[in-house]
């Protein structure tokens, strides 16, 4: 089933996710703000997560005013803003990545639709395979999630833990790639521990869909993205990778490898 | 014709852009407010919260030197005359009983001026409620007495430090707060700004203002006003005065934004004249941005006005035409401010200091017949120091 799955689909996100329930291993979703610490980093990043075995990148598309992301997030949009990063330059950076795995496209609506009509295929031509947009949930605008769910591109969408059943099999319905599950109320972060309630949760979203689910907000070390990956087909994380990078890339690259390992352990 | 639509929208604009999370929390919000506003014992307690503690109705002044002046028949609505001094509290007691009617005990906020958050500390100090006021350093630093006054009363202010330090992103800072806490606090946002249901709540909860004013002008003129003017920060007074004489379609309704160091400057919060349609804090409405759809800083003298967007009902009234906006800089609002104190004995808060300069300064618009109804959304104690380290009332 994997296969034909994956020869009707061109996308690579599909693909990436057949091929890992092949192997039985979870997807380690890797997020960073593009511009932070800056242009070359954000270079370094791209290529040394791959190589570090991240399955899916996320390109943070800095914004001025990022109502769903805390301090760390906030600090890393600020300085790349600062350095001049836009939506076009972070395509820009995609494409000079030239990477194999899956690159996402995460940004809030605004900068989005600053863009123009058709940066979404300017998205895709750049090597984007899909898009996730914060403050854009379900029925909020119809017209532009038709837009995003008829680009071509996987139309990423998030649930959260306050989101009803029926509401998160909609939210499963009219998205593709995977679904992004929130695990905490809140915004992104670095926590010690994953909320008690995550695994009624993900078993709620579990039976309200087939796509592929991945875990993210707080997750940040090895142990909780081994249990957050029981529950889930991969997990994302942010804050923590951004705060190693603001230390330095091989930091966040150390952590990344430590991620992987402790992702494969699990599985 | 009137653009309440339980859509949230206000022709294209308004609408819930937010994060998931908070989806659940305003579809409750939604229905508890519809059903509230259904229930006259609801409707009551507001009431009789309004008239015998924030000080209800206010009184419409005659203005007769200040009308001599402009060449106009000018009549004040006094909303500074309220309970804590601005036309806030108005929205803060209606929100308030919302809260408790929905079982929440913590309530959080954003102020730019200090106005709703001192309102909100004031509501949560008589109703004994959890308070947390997110601010700006910099709106801290230009209105110290505000600060002190929501710390005596017991309420939380946090400092927000990121970003451009004023009302943005206190705003952004309180619904992060909230996405956090949903469960347990309800936001008490201080303007028609936010996701829906906010924007048609706030305006409800401060249309008290317009009708009081309507049935004042008739009691006191003998007629409606030819022009309704009020500031526009958020555009909350202006919503909840204009409002009223929406279907009336002689009444004039202008809203005057700050125009800061000058419209063409750069730096000031004229969204409506100035900015292009785009989404901040959960609404889709004009704003100030640049091409990359980055929110360009607001700028004005006054905190109340310093923010980059505007709500989603001012920017269709705007489209519509069914209001005019105009913008007034900070060297006017100073003058407007001195004007009032000086020939009617009021001193304005510098926001809606805005609104009186614009009215004096466009007599040749004016006729001996005209009358034109001035909100004056809040008074001028807050901002006391400021004008007297620019050099204002010291002589
Ligand atoms: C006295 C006064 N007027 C006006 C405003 C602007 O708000 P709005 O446009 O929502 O009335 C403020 C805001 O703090 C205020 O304190």
């Amino acid at each position: 089933m994997a296969s034909t799955l994956a020869t009707i689909s061109s996308d690579r996100i599909d693909s990436r996710f057949d091929s890992l329930k092949g192997a039985g291993r979870k997807a380690l979703v890797c997020y960073i703000t593009a511009g932070f610490p800056d242009t070359r980093g954000t270079l370094e990043l791209m290529s040394g997560l791959e190589a570090e075995g991240a399955d899916v990148i996320e390109v943070g598309v800095p914004f001025s005013d990022p109502i769903a992301d805390g301090p760390i997030i906030q600090a890393s949009s600020q300085r790349a803003l600062a350095g001049g990063m836009t939506l076009d330059k972070s395509l820009e950076l995609v494409t000079r990545a030239r990477l194999a795995v899956p690159v996402v496209l995460f940004t809030y609506l605004n900068p989005l639709l600053s863009a123009g009509v058709d940066v979404l295929e300017r998205a895709g031509n750049a090597g984007v395979d899909g898009v996730l947009v914060s403050d854009l949930p379900l029925g909020a605008d119809p017209e532009r999630e038709d837009w995003l769910a008829g680009s071509g591109l996987a139309f990423i969408r998030l649930v959260a833990p306050t989101t009803p059943s029926d509401r998160m099999s909609e939210i499963a319905r009219t998205g593709s790639g995977f679904v992004y599950l929130i695990s905490r109320l809140g915004v992104t972060g670095v926590q010690s521990d994953l909320p008690t309630q995550l695994p009624e949760t993900a078993a709620r979203l579990r039976a309200a869909t087939s796509l592929p689910i991945c875990i993210g907000f707080g997750v940040a070390e090895p142990h909780q993205a081994r249990s957050a990956a029981g529950i889930a087909d991969g997990v994302v994380v942010g804050s923590a990778l951004v705060r190693a990078a603001g230390e330095s890339v091989a930091s966040a690259l150390r952590l990344a490898r430590s991620l992987r390992a402790a992702l494969d352990d699990a599985t | 014709m009137t653009p309440t639509q339980h859509s949230g929208r206000f022709g294209a604009f308004g609408g819930r852009y937010v994060p998931e999370t908070l989806i659940p929390a305003l579809d409750e919000l939604d229905a508890a407010f519809d059903s509230a506003m259904a229930d006259v014992a609801f409707l009551a307690e507001v009431d009789t919260m309004l008239s015998t503690y924030v000080g209800r109705p206010s009184p419409l002044s005659t203005a007769p030197r200040f009308s001599a002046a402009v060449g106009a028949e000018v009549f004040l609505k006094r909303e500074d005359l309220n309970h804590t001094g601005a036309h806030k509290i108005n929205n803060t007691v209606g929100q308030v009983f919302l809260a408790m009617r929905m079982g929440k005990r913590r309530i959080v906020a954003e102020t730019g001026a200090g106005q709703h958050g001192v309102a909100t500390a004031t509501v949560c100090a008589r109703f004994g409620l959890d308070c947390v006021v997110y601010m700006g350093e910099e709106d801290i630093r230009r209105q110290s007495l505000n600060v002190r006054r929501m710390k005596l009363m017991g309420a939380e202010v946090v400092p927000v430090g990121s970003g451009t330090r004023t009302l943005k992103d206190a705003t952004s800072e309180a619904i992060r707060d909230w996405v956090t806490n949903v469960d347990s606090s309800y936001y008490l946002i201080g303007s028609v700004v936010g996701p829906a249901p906010y924007p048609r709540m706030v305006r409800e909860f401060q249309s008290v203002i317009g009708r009081e004013a309507r049935d004042q002008m008739l009691a006191a003129a003998g007629r409606l006003p030819s022009t309704v003017v009020a500031c526009v920060g958020g555009g909350s007074n202006a919503m909840g005065i204009f409002h009223p004489f929406e279907a009336d379609p002689d009444v004039e309704l202008v809203g005057i934004e700050a125009a800061g160091h000058g419209l063409e400057s750069g730096e000031h919060s004229a969204s409506l004249l100035k900015g292009r349609p785009g989404i901040l804090h959960g609404t889709l409405s004009y704003l100030l941005q640049d091409d990359a759809g980055q929110i360009h800083p607001a700028h004005s003298i006054s905190a109340g006005l310093d923010y980059p967007g505007v709500g989603p009902e001012h920017a269709h009234l705007r489209d519509t035409g069914r209001a005019k906006y105009f913008a007034v800089t900070d060297q006017g609002a100073l003058r407007g401010f001195s004007m009032l104190s000086r020939l009617e004995g009021i001193i304005p808060a510098l926001e809606t200091s805005h609104a009186i300069t614009w009215v004096a300064d466009n007599a040749s618009r004016w006729s001996a017949a005209d009358a034109v109804l001035i909100c004056i959304s809040g008074r001028g104690d807050k901002d006391m120091e400021q004008v007297t380290d620019l050099g204002i009332g010291r002589k």
